[in-house]
């Protein structure tokens, strides 16, 4: 049994977390929501880039470092302890691992190398309304090889280069990668809960496409590739709940009230304790995502599915009772309180909701007492 | 990441699986707590000893003392083997050989620990431990259970008599006990965790008396234990006069360091829960587990258990490089627990109005959702309040302060008793 992280893995995360703790400290997070922002931070994503974690799990033949999975979960919690405002969910666990995962070797070799050193940003563009994508939630049509319709939203829309847009071709639910700054596409951010990650409504009239995997195999794929993604977003709303645990902690320590440390009443130990009983909880299910995702098992379709429904719950739990043991300072907007809850919303719902998660998990549990 | 034995351990449980195939009782019952009847606690002994023969009765423990020289994570696989054979036989020695004998262990003379540790190793004595009492359940420093020098019993050898009065309660097994450690109060005038002292004693001396509590589930597992002038030599005291708070902490740890076999099976009771939504149908007779709320629940128990299931893997993990495993272990009773308990109370309502019944011959799954609707609110309080748990985790783990005593500066005899 060797269910844990290995000594050199562990101190990639280390050293992540010092380096983000230096180049994304909390207030330039805010900064970047306080101004008229460019919808992430470039600076960041550029050191980010140098630091070789975009490519972390991309092959070395593609220009990546080809360290593994592991690899990328160590940095994707940090990531999300610090509320990085990047664009590195949708570049790396989505558009990347959608090129891993259906391009062919043609476009492997074409944007895989850029997207290890951060001149691409790509995102995914699925949902077009309220409600979990699906067949009947699609109405963007590809037809002659080009796209028409409407996607929102798409998370880093505003900024990323290329999207994988899933879209129907007589009637098939079929992938597309669309260059976003090419004729036919116009696009706009919008305002969300969670600015310090942009999206936007993006309108495709007419675009012209380049397919990704068969026509038909769409939303197979788009599950797949969500499916990978879940594990590793779960190990930043890990990273999240951690950093909420260890605020609210910190503030009850040093926040008195009534003559003593508020951390003494009962009635915030026992929900800080509720709050850690949660986050081991989450990291244990993450932890199976992550073996399923590096080893490529078959049992990942639901060990990312306890991943995500385990790591949503941890972190909107953090998120909010982290708020509340701040009192009307977590209120503010100048105490981070707000960041993580802001991110744990954002977080649960880009790769689909955990409601949803719950259905296609015991639709699989059926699947398998079924076999 | 794997999940894969390493080949010593891979070697080892080769060896077990051997022996056990060769040596395991096959389909018999084990002692349930306060249900158990004369064949079974003789199966029970008879399986210990036939461990103890082997070196599997206590793997961690040196061979001098009937243990089997083994690692910690030896005897994880042992019980992760024995449990795969459905074998369950070792519930009355748990007490005993996970807390009363290693307390002994740490604290009596070598003369004292022949006579007792070789025994109970092989299944022919069984323990108790009489810690809590009717005014000290979570606060188990309260006691009041009175031990009094009697001056006139010295004998020439400098021993005498201790005389004891007073009750303990929620002991497990004392009905079928042989021996207990007792935690008795020394000295009123001191504060109240400096004044007590811990004995070893012979369940069936005059004077000790056994009550078994009636539980609201209906079982009777533990019991009310009645001290009347009980004698008790000076020479069974376990660590020095006045510092058996002191022996109480090295018993509790023992019971704490006790690490599960990687956290049972898989989903816990969701996989059960969906097979029941399969097979009762709602208002439009459609299946239960059609229905999205139904779903979602079953969804939430799965995660929890797996989570609980991968936070046994990750101490597993520990224990087999050779570390101490961190505190992620310390939830696992108040998630399991609670759990527990919400997990019945959706079962019983998926049933509807056939909820009610518990009788195994009419009632879904044989009654098993009832039973653990009765039984779940003991899981809860026993080992640990849910509060206490929650405090613990909060002060050892987070570092978060301790509670406000006024039980700390003022002798025991006058702390306030709110009768």
């Amino acid at each position: 049994m060797n269910f844990d992280f290995s000594e050199e893995q562990l101190a990639l995360k280390d050293e992540a977390r010092k380096f983000l703790a230096a180049k994304c400290p909390p207030d330039r997070v805010r900064k970047l929501m306080d101004e008229d922002s460019p919808g992430f931070d470039p600076e960041l994503w550029a050191q980010v880039a140098e630091q070789g974690w975009l490519g972390a799990a991309i092959p070395e033949e593609h220009g990546g470092l080809g360290l593994g999975y592991l690899e990328l979960c160590c940095i994707a919690e940090e990531l999300g302890r610090a509320v990085a405002p990047v664009p590195f969910a949708s570049t790396v666990y989505f558009f990347a691992e959608a090129l891993l995962r259906a391009g062919s070797a043609e476009q492997k070799a074409k944007y895989l190398p850029k997207v290890v050193t951060g001149e691409l940003i790509g995102t995914i563009a699925s949902a077009e309304q309220a409600g979990a994508v699906s067949v009947a939630n699609i109405s963007a049509e590809v037809s002659g090889g080009k796209l028409t319709g409407v996607k929102l939203p798409v998370t880093d829309g505003a900024v990323a280069h290329l999207a994988v847009v899933l879209a129907k071709e007589g009637g098939k639910p079929t992938l597309y990668i669309v260059d976003l700054n090419g004729p036919g596409v116009t696009r706009e951010a919008v305002n969300t809960i969670d600015r310090s990650r942009e999206a936007a409504r993006v309108e495709f009239k007419d675009a012209p496409v380049e397919r990704l995997g068969e026509v038909g195999d769409g939303l197979a794929l788009f599950e797949a590739i969500n499916d990978r993604a879940a594990v590793l977003i779960a190990f930043e709303q890990v990273g999240g709940s951690d950093m909420c645990l260890e605020m609210a902690k910190n503030y009850a320590l040093e926040r008195f009230a009534f003559g003593r440390a508020i951390g003494g009443y009962q009635a915030i130990k026992h929900r800080l304790a509720d709050m850690y009983a949660k986050n081991v909880l989450a990291r244990g299910n993450a932890y199976y995502g992550a073996w399923a995702l590096n080893s490529d098992a078959p049992e990942l379709p639901i060990a990312a599915a306890g991943a995500r429904i385990s790591a949503c719950d941890a972190y909107w739990f953090a998120a909010k009772e982290n708020v509340q043991v701040h009192g009307g300072m977590g209120f503010t907007w100048e105490i981070d309180a707000h960041l993580h809850y802001r991110r744990s919303r954002q977080l649960a719902l880009v790769a689909g909701s955990a409601r949803n998660w719950k259905h296609r998990l015991v639709s699989m549990l059926e699947r398998r007492n079924a076999a | 990441m794997d999940f894969n034995d390493t080949p010593e351990e891979a070697e080892y449980r080769a060896k077990v699986r051997a022996w056990l195939e060769e040596n395991a009782p096959r389909g018999v019952k084990g002692a349930s707590l306060g249900d158990e009847d004369e064949s079974q606690m003789d199966a029970c002994k008879a399986w210990q000893a036939k461990k103890a023969a082997a070196g599997y009765a206590q793997i961690r423990w040196p061979k001098e003392w009937g243990g089997g020289g083994g690692t910690t994570i030896q005897s994880v696989i042992f019980a992760q083997e024995e449990s795969r054979m459905g074998v369950q036989l070792g519930g009355p020695f748990a007490i005993g050989l996970g807390m009363c004998i290693p307390t002994v262990m740490a604290t009596a003379d070598d003369e004292t620990k022949k006579r007792f540790v070789g025994p109970a190793v092989r299944g022919e004595t069984i323990w108790c431990q009489l810690f809590s009492e009717p005014a000290g359940g979570s606060d188990v420093a309260a006691i009041r259970t009175r031990a009094i020098k009697d001056e006139s019993s010295v004998d020439a050898n400098g021993d005498f008599d201790w005389v004891v009065n007073g009750q303990k309660i929620w002991t497990s097994g004392a009905h079928y006990a042989d021996y207990g450690i007792v935690l008795v109060r020394t000295d009123p005038d001191a504060v109240k965790h400096k004044g007590l002292t811990m004995f070893w004693i012979d369940m069936k001396s005059p004077g000790v008396e056994c009550k078994t509590i009636h539980q609201m589930s209906g079982a009777r597992g533990f019991n009310e234990v009645f001290f009347t002038d009980v004698r008790i030599k000076d020479s069974q005291r376990l660590g020095a006069l006045h510092d058996g708070w002191n022996v109480s902490i090295i018993t509790l740890m023992n019971e704490r360091a006790s690490v599960g076999g990687g956290g049972g099976a898989r989903g816990g009771g969701a996989i059960k829960a969906l097979q029941v939504a399969q097979k009762i149908r709602d208002e439009n007779g459609d299946p239960l587990s059609n229905n999205s709320t139904v779903r979602e629940k079953i969804a939430e128990h799965y995660v929890r258990a797996e989570g609980l299931r991968f936070t046994g893997m990750r101490s597993l993990t520990a224990l087999s490089q050779g570390k101490t495993p961190g505190p992620e272990q310390s939830v696992t009773k108040l998630v399991q627990a609670a759990g527990m308990q919400d997990l019945a109370d959706f079962m019983v309502d998926l049933q509807d109005q056939a909820g009610i019944i518990r009788d195994p011959s009419l009632a879904v799954e044989n009654a098993d959702f009832q039973e653990m609707f009765l039984g779940s609110p003991g899981g809860r309080i026993a080992g640990g309040t849910d509060e206490i748990l929650r405090n613990i985790i909060a002060e050892r783990v987070l570092g978060l302060p301790g509670e406000i005593r006024v039980d700390k500066s003022m002798p025991f005899k006058d702390l306030p008793t709110g009768r």
